[in-house]
């Protein structure tokens, strides 16, 4: 299942929104009692104009739905902005935007 | 959906990330992303994942400045914002001192502008640390946060 999620870029800035549990296996199922296994976005790569700015990885301490926002350098408007996306399960995802 | 887009999300099924992103254009081949650092994200204590990042030595230092609220209602989702002024910025680690797993994440950065914001757990009261790697050296600061309601679950 793909990993979903919603950038924006503008005024130096990029901004990163992802839909995901991020479980880091440590909290109990209030229903089963049992463990509800890790699952969470490991690696994130952002790329401008192809070149990559952020090569970040995650562990299970991201809140869900995990937010990221951060301040480029030389970005301007019409840049494209590539986001690439993978957690422990192998799912990925991407998304792509125009710098404003 | 653009064609990009469904080029990029065919490609996925098919290879890897890393492959995908190449076929697309975004990376060029041979240039290797940091491999996940299995040592530092299952560390149990803060002092373990800063060897694992390689930042035991790292200074404290007023060019770091963590910004997280003073109180989380929420522990599920503590904002928690890096500024810098330093120049050269390579990478910035943030790590939740009282987590099972005290690091959160890793940034390696290219062009990196000063800010970098993003939201974590916190399971109770403890310090927020960010360790940022410039001009090749280690620098580190760290905020209080108090946590009323905790957000790891259990």
């Amino acid at each position: 299942m793909a990993i979903a999620m919603r950038v924006r870029a503008g005024s130096g800035e990029i901004k990163i929104l992802m839909t995901h549990p991020s479980e880091n296996g440590l909290r109990k199922d209030a229903k089963t009692g049992q463990l509800v296994p890790a699952h969470f976005v490991k690696n994130v790569t952002v790329a401008v104009n192809g070149k990559t700015v952020l090569d970040g990885q995650w562990g299970g301490g991201v809140s869900k739905d995990p937010y990221l926002s951060f301040k480029v350098k030389g970005m301007k408007a019409g840049d494209k902005i590539a986001v690439n996306a993978e957690d422990n399960k192998g799912d990925k995802g991407s998304a792509e935007a125009s710098a404003s | 959906m653009n064609s990009i887009r469904r080029h990029v999300l065919k490609a996925a099924g098919s290879a890897g990330l890393i492959g995908t992103a190449i076929a697309v254009g975004l990376l060029k081949p041979g240039q290797a992303l940091a491999a996940w650092n299995e040592a530092g994200f299952s560390a149990t204590k803060p002092a373990d994942a800063l060897a694992a990042i390689g930042a035991s030595g790292a200074a404290t230092s007023n060019d770091v400045q963590v910004k997280a609220p003073d109180i989380a209602e929420n522990g599920a989702v503590v904002p928690v914002e890096v500024v810098t002024k330093l120049a050269n910025v390579e990478s910035i680690a943030i790590l939740g001192e009282k987590n099972a797993n005290p690091l959160i994440a890793i940034y390696n950065l290219t062009d990196f502008d000063g800010s970098l914001s993003t939201r974590m757990k916190m399971g109770q009261t403890a310090n927020v640390r960010a360790v940022v790697k410039a001009g090749g050296k280690f620098y580190t600061a760290a905020k209080e946060v108090k946590v009323t309601v905790g957000g790891c679950g259990g």
